[in-house]
């Protein structure tokens, strides 16, 4: 604690982010980013890119604000009373907070998957095809069956519950629920999918696969994830973020900022000297 | 270590004993409940049926009768005036005299009529309106003892029968037609083909049920969309200020209020402002409907606020609008909870006799409804008019309503709780 407090000192109020934060083929660019949970600040000017088809792991000690900030790029923090966002937040140059944007469409392009696997307490079926329902983006049932086979094929799940498509969903392991989900939120094809501590939850070999599948899944989306894992951001990732009580430390190479990273307090965190 | 002290495995086995014997008295408390809940039902079933038992089943005396046009003064079986008017008693009372032939005398004549009941009369009317041929035929037809002789039937072989205002000749002349054959205890139609009625024997529970239905089915149409569309808005849409904090309180309160006064704010407001009329279903379905909202509204948003907030999240995740995430995940999940909130307020609003009286419920209502729109009674009202009946029979019958009551709640709630076991999802 007291580290944290002299830390907090040493980044000051007009901390500037260190490395590489701006990339030129930015899906999502997030400019002066304040949040604020009533009368109390979480986020402290926070400016950062995601690049197309990017994975970008958000790392950071408990309470850092990495998961406010990522709930913040498809508006999931609207649900929560008192919440407010300042700052310019856009996807691919559209304002995401913007009065024109609809956030029915935002998330259909910007998915989320959760900590703790969420599924409907609903066949694997109606899990799978309820995105594509509510935003009609099919008409035949013939075309519904193939969008749930390919989302279940590309979050690795096909094999394990073809025969059981109209099983519940919530009878399923922890593993294959979270894979569950992904494959739900592939299935109304974002462009964007954000991951909040998507493995906290699983065991290691569930985890392991669920990282195969982010791999995979890399070649055709651009990845946000949020980890308590600093094993699994320097697996899964392209680039890291480091935050430190609500503010951007340092954007790097992942490799980089796990061996060499610029700023003390990275540093601090990635030797375990903290977090 | 000290070999006097004991080890520490002694003192927690020592304490284990005590512990379980404090287990075991615990258990003991509630199967003592729960054993003093059972007498209590035990007792009061018992209680209930063997009064009521009775009113299941009516005598009946054989009559041959002689449709007599003459007798009857009909001349015409096509005028009606004729055959409202027709002389039915007269045609009854000559079959009775032609049964017991050695009655002489005017005043044992007067009664022997009364060993039947009015609505034999009525029968025949009914007979000669449906089939105007049997005009001038002999009929054998089986007619309702009155209430007095039933009753007395009914306790012949009891330590002591009830007599009331019977004479020994009557109870003569029941004895013998009982011998003979030619009184029979047969299931009462009667209690549930007919409404209300001062004679006993003749006295149902029809207009009382039907008046009940009518009632509810106003009470669940209103509260149940309304209740839960209240409890959406308010757990799901309403901002948390100080006015839905104050709105919040007030229907708790109003959960509270005693629900006569809910009758005397539906005869200020349904009848004596809104003009509509007395006794009619409608407007105490609108009273019960008041009553019970408070508590569906309290249960459904108990319902919605245990619906995790995962599946909100998950289902906001991908896009959903707000609605979506009401009608598909949070509604379908809530149901069970808010059907047994409205399976509770509906069993309360059957049982409720107070805010009715208030509304003209307790009139004397012969005629069965046939609509919201008709005067009608409850079955909770019909048991207290009876319950203040004089007449002996009315006892049996008393309890007998109270027996069709019950069951009418038991078959509520068991429909119910199979709806609730559908819809609730077991995974």
């Amino acid at each position: 604690m007291n580290m944290a407090t002299n830390t907090a000192e040493t980044i000051g109020d007009n901390h500037q982010t260190v490395g590489t934060p701006f990339v030129d083929n930015a899906k999502l660019s997030m400019r002066n980013v304040n949040v604020f949970y009533g009368e109390k600040q979480a986020i402290f000017d926070v400016g950062m890119d995601i690049g197309t088809n990017e994975v970008m792991a958000m790392i950071g000690p408990s309470g850092c604000g990495k998961s406010t900030f990522l709930r913040c790029l498809n508006r999931m923090n609207d649900t929560i009373e008192g919440c407010r966002v300042e700052g310019d937040l856009n996807l691919e140059g559209e304002d995401i907070y913007g009065a024109k944007l609809d956030v029915v469409p935002l998330r259909a392009r910007v998915g989320i998957v959760f900590q703790k696997p969420n599924p409907f307490p609903k066949s694997i079926y109606d899990n799978i095809a309820y995105g594509p329902r509510i935003h009609g983006l099919v008409s035949k049932r013939t075309e519904l069956d193939e969008i749930v086979e390919t989302s279940l094929q590309k979050a690795g799940l096909w094999n394990e519950v073809k025969d059981r498509l109209d099983a519940p969903g919530t009878g399923l392991s922890g593993g294959q629920q979270q894979r569950l989900c992904i494959a739900r939120t592939i299935a109304v094809s974002p462009e964007v999918i954000l991951m909040d501590e998507p493995c906290s939850a699983l065991d290691p070999i569930a985890t392991a696969k669920i990282e195969e599948l982010i791999a995979e899944l890399s070649e055709n989306y651009t990845i946000a994830i949020v980890t308590h894992s600093m094993q699994q951001a320097a697996r899964v990732s392209n680039r890291t973020a480091y935050f430190h009580l609500g503010k951007l430390i340092e954007v790097n190479e992942t490799e980089k900022v796990f061996t060499n990273p610029d700023h003390q307090l990275t540093e601090a965190y990635i030797t375990g000297r903290f977090g | 270590m000290n070999s006097n002290k004991p080890s520490t495995i002694d003192l927690v086995n020592r304490n284990l004993q005590k512990r379980y014997r404090a287990e075991k008295r615990f258990q003991i408390f509630g199967i003592a409940s729960i054993g003093f809940g059972l007498l209590c039902l035990l007792v009061l079933f018992t209680d209930i049926v063997s009064k009521g038992a009775g009113a299941f089943t009516s005598h009946y005396i054989q009559l041959t009768v002689n449709l007599d046009p003459d007798d009857l003064d009909i001349t015409d079986i096509t005028d009606e005036s004729q055959l409202a008017l027709a002389d039915y008693q007269g045609v009854v009372r000559k079959a009775l005299r032609d049964k017991f032939p050695d009655v002489k005398k005017r005043g044992d004549r007067r009664k022997l009529y009364g060993l039947v009941s009015n609505s034999a009369g009525f029968r025949l009317q009914e007979i000669l309106k449906n089939d105007p041929e049997k005009l001038g035929e002999q009929l054998t037809l089986w007619v309702l003892a009155d209430d007095d002789i039933d009753t007395y039937a009914k306790s012949k072989n009891d330590a002591e029968p009830f007599t009331g205002r019977l004479n020994d000749k009557q109870i003569g002349w029941v004895n013998t037609l009982l011998d003979s054959g030619e009184m029979q205890s047969r299931f009462n139609r009667v209690l549930f083909t007919s409404g209300d009625s001062r004679e006993p024997e003749m006295a149902g529970i029809r207009g009382a049920l039907l008046g009940s239905l009518y009632t509810l089915l106003v009470t669940l149409v209103l509260s149940f969309p309304i209740g839960v569309a209240a409890a959406v808005y308010l757990e799901e849409y309403a901002p948390k200020n100080k006015f839905t904090d104050f709105i919040e309180v007030n229907i708790n309160n109003l959960a509270a209020v005693p629900s006569i006064i809910y009758g005397l704010l539906g005869l200020a407001i349904f009848i004596n402002f809104f003009g509509m009329p007395r006794s009619i279903p409608l407007v105490g379905g609108l009273v019960l409907t008041l009553m019970t909202l408070p508590t569906i509204i309290i249960s459904s948003r108990a319902a919605i606020k245990s619906v995790p907030p995962s599946i909100r999240q998950a289902a906001l995740g991908l896009g959903a609008s707000k609605m979506q995430v009401i009608l598909h995940h949070v509604l379908p999940l809530a149901m069970p909870g808010m059907l047994t909130g409205a399976i509770i307020g509906m069993a309360q609003a059957l049982g409720e006799t107070a805010p009715l009286l208030m509304i003209g419920m307790v009139a004397f209502i012969v005629d069965i409804p046939q609509s919201i729109m008709d005067p009608a009674t409850v079955l909770p009202v019909q048991i207290y008019l009876w319950s203040d009946s004089p007449e002996r029979a009315f006892t049996e019958r008393t309890s007998g309503a109270i027996i069709v009551l019950l069951a009418f709640l038991i078959l509520m709630n068991t429909i119910a709780v199979l709806l609730r076991r559908r819809l609730e999802r077991r995974w």
